[in-house]
């Protein structure tokens, strides 16, 4: 059998008055986890309630778990498990009420697991809704779709205000689902180091529109920060994928997210010396990503950013 | 499974060098002979909390060096070779000295002050 994409978005658009998704086109495979970055407003929610068939998109194709959204959403939502902010939980409910009733209607409930996560996660279940501080509630949420075990865990921003100890308790969480090579997760986060360590592959969102989507190994691999010594009269050459250079007196650096070979030659034939070439966090290549997509964006679009 | 490796964020390096460095260092003491079965890739990303993509980069970077070899469906092994260890002993060594080396360059030192200078810092050492 031929397995079917976790999810796979085609070209999907949907406007909204002050904002639009432009041509979204995502595939995350099974057994693999994605990490979904931008900045607030890039559009991360609102890709992940078109997943969630919360919100139907003007156009394009969304499949998950094969099923088409939000047509076939019933059937979907069975293999999903979903986890955001805003999630309705019942305030005036206990976290054990919560799990009793998720209990009732999932025949996949692990009850076990859920009471290893009360402890993980430092919860405690007799505890309403409406007394819990902003981290118990996220935990709350994160709980109730991890212990469904589901194929597919969708989390919007699943570790925004959590402290350093309950985020590593949700990490290690999320990469305990892949014991099993036919689950899934997509997380949306700001947190880059968070995504650095544990996504397989990466998508970056900015304004409406995917930046770059590519498995993190190739990321890492193709951004790296150039410092060079140059001799008098340098003129530096035009180098693939160059996003920012400076000079300063004989030392110069520049930033390139196609780093090999040529950029070297060049460097070397136009008289510099290569002193060294150094590795980028996830979050100075997402940061030289943005910088550079919206400096291309307002070039060749100026009139429209004044409107 | 137990000992999962120990890996920095603030290392610097790319985690997967990391991993790498980890399994030939296990190697090198002897810990893991010739002949002995890695965890699968999946395993050992979820002990160490790395992601699948990183752990597998580690493991065919270490194949294509010769250290490890996978055996389709069956798993990767330490791979069986007479003096394995000695060889990734000056393998680590070598990687050291070639950055030596690098840096000299860099700084306009040549060959000869270099080794002078190596043979004055292993006379300086104590006991």
């Amino acid at each position: 059998m031929m397995s079917t994409a976790a999810i796979e978005l085609n070209n999907v658009n949907k406007s909204y008055r002050y904002f639009a998704l432009s041509d979204i086109s995502l595939q995350l495979e099974p057994g693999h986890i994605m990490g979904f970055i931008g900045p607030n407003g890039a559009g991360k929610s609102t890709t992940i309630r078109l997943i969630m068939g919360l919100v139907h998109a003007d156009s394009g194709d969304i499949r998950v778990l094969g099923h088409a959204m939000p047509v076939e959403q019933v059937a979907a939502k069975w293999g999903i498990g979903f986890a955001s902010e805003d999630m309705n939980l019942y305030k005036a409910a206990t976290l054990e009420w919560h799990m009793g009733f998720m209990q009732s209607i999932y025949a996949d409930w692990d009850k076990d697991y859920a009471r290893q996560l009360v402890d993980r996660f430092d919860l405690r279940p007799e505890q309403r809704m409406k007394g819990m501080s902003h981290g118990q509630k996220v935990k709350s949420g994160l709980l109730l779709a991890l212990a469904r075990r589901p194929r597919l865990l969708v989390l919007d921003e699943p570790t925004t205000g959590l402290d350093p100890v309950a985020r590593t308790e949700v990490l290690n969480e999320l990469m305990e689902v892949l014991v099993d090579e036919d689950r899934s997760v997509l997380f949306s986060s700001h947190n880059t180091n968070d995504v650095e360590q544990i996504s397989d592959k990466i998508t970056f969102i900015d304004r409406g529109r995917i930046i770059e989507a590519q498995d993190k190994e190739s990321f890492l691999d193709r951004w790296r920060r150039v410092r060079f010594e140059t001799s008098a009269g340098f003129v530096l050459p035009e180098l693939p994928g160059m996003t920012e250079h400076r000079l300063d007196g004989s030392l110069g650096t520049l930033t390139t997210g196609n780093f090999g070979t040529e950029v070297r030659e060049k460097l070397q034939a136009a008289g510099a010396t290569i002193l060294a070439v150094d590795n980028m966090t996830l979050e100075e290549i997402f940061v030289a990503e943005v910088m550079s997509s919206r400096g291309t964006a307002s070039s060749s679009d100026s009139t429209g950013e004044s409107r | 499974m137990t000992s999962p490796f120990v890996l920095s964020q603030s290392d610097g390096r790319p985690m997967y060098l990391q991993i790498i460095e980890q399994i030939r260092l296990r190697i090198t003491v002897g810990d893991w002979q010739p002949g002995f079965k890695l965890p699968s890739i999946r395993e050992l990303a979820v002990a160490t909390r790395v992601s699948v993509i990183t752990v597998k980069r580690a493991y065919q970077e270490l194949e294509k060096d010769g250290v490890i070899i996978t055996r389709q469906g069956k798993g990767s092994y330490v791979a069986e070779i007479d003096g394995l260890d000695l060889k990734l002993r000056r393998e680590e060594l070598d990687q050291h000295l070639q950055e030596a080396i690098a840096v000299a360059r860099g700084l306009g030192i040549d060959q000869e002050e270099l080794l002078a200078r190596l043979k004055a810092l292993l006379a300086d050492e104590p006991e």
